[in-house]
């Protein structure tokens, strides 16, 4: 975890930084529980026989992927972990903007993700902006994403994230501030 | 494999300006604290609402991210049946879903092809929204059986192309 000043992003952008593999496999547990928080009944997820015949076995929703990556509340001998996204706190922190938004995300999905899969990630700085002013302050956007493999090196989802890191304008305000 | 459970939509059968079964959902407290708990999202604001009126100036707890994600995912498939294969999704997030709301899903399919591999797809845009003012919107693109012995989730490498 290190700032990433003005001076850093050309030789950052484009290579991987933080990467792990999750702190558990992939289990069928959460599968039901995320179904279960939105009512999701898709037979892929519910029926052995039809998840064999459609999938050729069980699958987690796709858009759990970032799931599997969300450290334990409290863990024994736990010597701190890097925040999801920390490249984009790595920017805020070295380019001097206190304030952040995140404007949109997008998840492209590959090889479906299945119970007993170590799933590893990594985050990959795309593009740094020029300065730019909104009616949120002054700051630069970025773009980041997170790759997604698992254990026989198949990606299964890319995230890619803009962010917008700024200093607030005299009457701005943010209400999803992250 | 040949699948012999029949899809229960085509690529063929979808046209653009299709709108896709609205869901109406009321949230409780409930619904965003499991919500939350299924994603592994510990952070206070989806559970404890002291923190999230008083530290982040909202008035109740609101639904996390990923569990929106999973809302969405579940309003697409609800339509598709289980031969759709979501490929992408771009989500905007305008505004917080608290207990209390009821949740309005709507969507609308935008565009229909088949790629170059011969991989049919629709592309939808939704929202969600709360009296009428839309909380979030997804930009999803999901791909569909263009026949009935047709099955998007055998396709690998290169005959996927998301």
């Amino acid at each position: 975890m290190s700032a990433i000043r003005e001076a850093d992003i050309e030789g950052l952008t484009g290579v991987e930084q933080y990467a792990e593999v999750g702190e558990f496999p992939v289990e069928r547990g959460y599968i039901w529980t995320t179904c279960s928080s939105v009512e999701n009944g898709n037979p892929l997820f519910w029926d052995e026989e039809l998840a064999e015949e459609l999938t050729g076995g069980p699958i987690a929703p796709p858009t759990m992927v970032s799931v599997w990556f969300r450290p334990h509340h409290w863990a024994p001998d736990r010597t701190g972990s890097a925040l999801p996204l920390q490249v984009h706190f790595d920017l805020k922190e070295g380019l001097g903007l206190p304030e952040a938004v995140m404007s949109d995300n997008t998840i492209v999905f590959y090889e479906p993700v299945r119970p007993g899969d170590r799933l590893r990630t990594s985050q990959i700085l795309r593009s740094v902006s020029a300065e730019k002013t909104t009616k949120l302050g002054t700051g630069r956007f970025w773009v980041i994403d997170v790759e997604y493999q698992n254990q026989n090196g198949e990606r299964v989802a890319v995230e890619s994230y803009t962010g917008f890191g700024y200093v607030r304008a005299a009457d701005g305000t943010t209400e999803v501030s992250k | 494999m040949t699948a012999t459970t029949l899809p229960t939509l085509l690529q063929g059968d979808v046209s653009v300006g299709d709108t896709l079964p609205q869901l109406a959902y009321p949230v409780t407290a409930t619904t965003v604290v499991l919500g939350a708990l299924a994603a592994r999202d510990w952070r206070p604001m989806h559970h404890d609402k002291d923190f999230a009126i008083h530290r982040n100036g909202t008035r109740d707890i609101f639904l996390n991210t990923p569990n929106q994600a999973a809302w969405f995912e579940r309003f697409v498939t609800d339509w598709t049946g289980p031969h759709g294969r979501l490929q992408r999704m771009t989500f905007r997030m305008l505004g917080s879903i608290f207990p209390g709301d009821t949740m309005v899903f709507d969507g609308t399919v935008t565009e229909t092809g088949i790629d170059e591999t011969g991989c049919g797809w629709v592309a939808i845009d939704i929202s969600v929204s709360v009296d009428g003012d839309p909380k979030t919107t997804c930009k999803a693109r999901v791909a569909l059986p263009t026949t009935s012995d047709d099955n998007p989730w055998d396709r690998k490498g290169d005959q996927w192309r998301p």
